[in-house]
């Protein structure tokens, strides 16, 4: 009997287990799948719940309702991966031995790697990437009366690069609609030159954020924050003073990642970034965010990496070579407040450009513009997540490998 | 001075498309333009170490790379090669822009 063990039971673990149990023959393998945490998170979900307008029990539901039955769940820690060994040590001394290793274990905030960040830590200064810290921001927001809001970048990469903005852009209409936005100085300190990570979608957020009467301050680079005095500091002086402070700490791979040596300086594990197998060990790939490579780290890409990683591994396993590319595919609602949101599409080669989706001309989505249609493409997804990409089925008029149809080379100037 | 970058390949943002044809007169020279009058032995073991490590594609590590990389701190870096490191320590090492941002 041969095993496939799957490392972590998020989006990308949970969508490897349904396709691989309908690959593998159960006469000759067997699925395991580890995890600490028996719920699982709709990550994208947590952006909403500062707001109000997702609670917890929109965000968290059992990982048992989205594992097959056939395929063994562990809950518990993993203490340590031994890739040489074919060996994954958990905690309480029960060790897996696989044949197989598919790693899905996430990257997660670390507000420690700053100077000051957790002194004020849930009273004036919040994450929104954790269900906890989503609900205390949203618990603060309710009673806040207004007052300078920063919302800072650490460092790159982080997971979901457009939440950022989505948050800057939700807290614009949050506070219009609440009657204090002239109440409100909001700010973005980000790394990044501008807006976004690729020149037209910045551009053309860059513009949206200026509409909404959003600064932004490109360049900066976190030093630390200074509660005493409410302001943060960047590496070349530069402060900031807050009133309430919006961080998306810095972002690691999974400290297991780190202990078992299999990662780089921030713990990512060093990945083929077209057939998703590790550098170093051929029986071992990586879906999602738990690799190196260079897309986004978002559900959408866990997404168009499954077709790729399973056959690749399915490949694999037969001796054969393995043909499937990953081209780094990422299909991105963007929620812009006011019933509005974006949509953008793209991949490692081509930027977010400008268009419809998926149909030329037709849409019914369009690509870096804001619509309401948009918005609703945004909030149905928490039902396609939920009932349809967690199950690896395929989406509708989604296709794994980006399709430049539709798409315009040059930037459409928006009516103002 | 200027005269060192005339054969020099640059891009639009004023780095070097073809790390191989980087000396150490040029990276003074870039250093110059990017107000650093003098590079000292701390700023070598960063630019070599950059050289070293770069990728196959040519661009150079991120910041949190050179920090781990060389052993010093994301401050003493700052100090070195004030306002934006990772873009100064790419252009004056040759190689092309950090590829951090996804």
């Amino acid at each position: 009997m041969k095993t496939l063990l799957i490392l972590g039971a998020g989006t990308g673990g949970t969508m490897v287990a349904n396709k691989m149990s309908k690959h593998l023959d159960p006469r000759e393998w067997q699925i395991k799948i580890v995890d600490k945490d028996e719920n699982h998170y709709y990550q994208p979900g947590f952006l909403f719940i500062p707001f109000g307008i997702y609670k917890q029990s929109d965000v968290v539901k059992p990982k048992k309702n989205f594992l097959p039955t056939g395929v063994e769940t562990v809950f518990g820690e993993i203490e340590l991966i031994e890739p040489d060994k074919n060996k994954v040590k958990l905690s309480g001394g029960r060790t897996l031995d696989y044949d197989y290793l598919v790693v899905s274990t996430g990257s997660y905030i670390h507000p420690e790697e700053t100077d000051g960040m957790l002194d004020a830590y849930g009273e004036n200064v919040f994450d929104f990437y954790t269900p906890q810290g989503a609900q205390n921001l949203h618990n603060f927001l309710e009673t806040w009366e207004g007052g300078r809001l920063v919302l800072n970048v650490a460092e790159m990469p982080i997971k979901c690069p457009v939440a950022p903005l989505e948050f800057l852009f939700l807290a614009d209409w949050y506070f219009t609609k609440r009657g204090i936005r002239d109440k409100v100085d909001i700010t973005y300190a980000t790394p990044l030159p501008g807006a976004f990570t690729k020149p037209m979608a910045s551009a053309m957020l860059g513009g949206i954020l200026e509409r909404k009467g959003i600064s932004v301050i490109p360049d900066f680079n976190i030093m630390e924050v200074d509660n005493s005095s409410q302001a943060i500091r960047s590496y070349d002086e530069i402060e900031v003073p807050y009133d309430l402070f919006v961080t998306i700490p810095v972002n690691k791979g999974a400290d297991v990642i780190g202990a078992s040596g299999m990662g780089d300086v921030l713990n990512f594990i060093p990945t083929n970034k077209n057939t998703l197998q590790t550098e170093k060990w051929e029986n071992v790939f990586i879906i999602g965010d738990a690799g190196n490579v260079p897309a986004s780290k978002a559900g959408s890409v866990a997404h168009f990496m499954l077709e790729i990683v399973t056959e690749n591994m399915l490949s694999h396993i037969k001796g054969k070579e393995m043909t499937a590319r990953f081209d780094g595919h990422a299909n991105c609602f963007i929620e812009s407040g006011f019933n509005k949101g974006l949509l953008i599409d793209f991949n490692y080669d081509v930027e977010p450009l400008p268009g419809t989706f998926p149909f030329v001309g037709v849409g019914p989505f369009r690509l870096l513009q804001e619509s309401y249609l948009n918005h609703i493409g945004k909030m149905g997804f928490k039902w396609v997540y939920w009932n349809m990409l967690l199950k690896g089925r395929e989406l509708p008029f989604v296709e794994t490998h980006m399709s430049m149809n539709g798409k315009k080379k040059t930037l459409v100037q928006e009516p103002a | 001075m200027t005269a060192v970058l005339e054969n020099v390949s640059l891009n639009e943002e004023g780095f070097m498309t073809n790390p191989d044809e980087w000396t150490e007169e040029i990276a003074t020279v870039i250093a110059k333009n990017e107000g650093i009058e003098e590079l000292t032995e701390a700023h070598w073991k960063i630019i070599n170490h950059c050289r070293a490590t770069r990728s196959a594609n040519g661009s150079s590590p991120t910041l949190r790379e050179i920090t781990t990389g060389v052993g010093i701190t994301t401050k003493e870096l700052f100090k070195l090669f004030p306002k934006g490191p990772a873009k100064k320590v790419a252009k004056i090492s040759g190689l092309g822009k950090p590829e951090g941002c996804v």
